[in-house]
């Protein structure tokens, strides 16, 4: 019963967040969109699950929305639907999506055939309690024993991410003193534009 | 489920409350509006271009930081939760976990990419 009240609300706000007219409301739909998914996450015992869906999800990467939003456009004005660039698309993309779902369904039930049924009878214990399956408690016991391995790579991964941005983006620290003057020189003549700008407008 | 009631209610309660800041003061409110009111800056200087302008890259860079070290301190909660079952051996695995972002950190430090100019 909570499932489906779930479901429709999730796929409501998905599509509120792909036909919403300004990229704000997009973002809002897209809040309540993780927020009901951290709840379908407890529904599903997965505690931990849900608390990272809130926190990083919603906590951070929204936010980012939210600023790239304030800063890209004045959040104000409307997009402007191009024209159809892919006509043709629907009938083929609905078919490719079929087969991906039934591939995905019968790999998952395959792959998971074992551990279902040791995860079902589990939940006589209520969500939230310290012992139950998918507490913090237990997860953290898992991920610090028997799947540490992963946790140490995921620190590894993290670091690649972290130079990765760096050298990607952040390469400002390398510039040579010539540099420093054509930025000082690019940096007048955009001073010049906005003054001229505000004396045209 | 219900330790969350207490949160399905906290979540209600938000959601409401901030509903209503929104939704209120345009009922309550009766705008009487001219073109001062309507600036930027209702007391400060004209504005001489348009507000949404060109923002450094250097905004991206500390965005993503940000989501990297947010994820970071996310994997901290379970330890914390077990951190008397695992003793020592759950502080070393941390100590390793931090220390190896802490290199990548140190890395972005080095190169000035915490650094606004």
């Amino acid at each position: 019963m909570l499932f489906w009240f779930l479901a429709v609300a999730l796929i409501a706000s998905a599509v509120a967040v792909v036909t919403a007219a300004k990229p704000v409301y997009s973002v809002i739909a897209l809040l309540a969109h993780f927020v009901t998914l951290a709840v379908v996450y407890v529904s599903l015992s997965a505690e931990f699950l849900a608390v990272t869906q809130i926190l990083v999800y919603s906590g951070a990467i929204l936010i980012l929305f939210l600023f790239v939003i304030a800063l890209l456009s004045s959040g104000v004005d409307s997009f402007e639907v191009g024209p159809d660039r892919l006509p043709k698309l629907p009938m083929p993309a609905l078919f490719a999506l079929v087969i991906t779902l039934v591939a995905i369904v019968f790999s998952a039930a395959h792959a998971f055939a074992h551990v279902l049924p040791v995860i079902t009878p589990t939940s006589q214990l209520a969500v939230g309690s310290a012992a139950a399956f998918g507490s913090v408690a237990t997860f953290g016991a898992m991920l610090f024993t028997s799947q540490l391995l992963p946790f140490e790579i995921t620190a590894l991964i993290l670091m690649v991410a972290v130079i990765g941005v760096v050298v990607l983006a952040g390469d400002h620290a390398t510039l040579t003193p010539p540099d420093h003057e054509r930025l000082r020189a690019i940096r007048r003549r955009e001073r010049e534009a906005i003054l001229r700008e505000g004396e045209a407008s | 489920m219900t330790p969350y009631v207490s949160v399905a209610i906290y979540l209600g309660v938000a959601t409401v409350a901030s509903l209503a800041f929104c939704i209120l003061p345009g009922l309550l409110a009766q705008p009487r509006p001219n073109a001062t009111k309507e600036e930027a800056y209702e007391c400060g200087v004209e504005p001489t271009s348009v507000v949404g302008g060109r923002f450094p890259v250097r905004f991206y860079l500390i965005a993503m930081l940000f989501v990297i070290f947010d994820v970071e301190a996310a994997s901290f909660y379970p330890w914390a939760v077990q951190m008397h079952a695992l003793r020592a051996f759950g502080l070393g695995e941390m100590v390793t976990f931090v220390v190896t972002l802490g290199i990548g950190y140190a890395f972005v430090w080095k190169k000035g990419g915490l650094q606004w100019r």
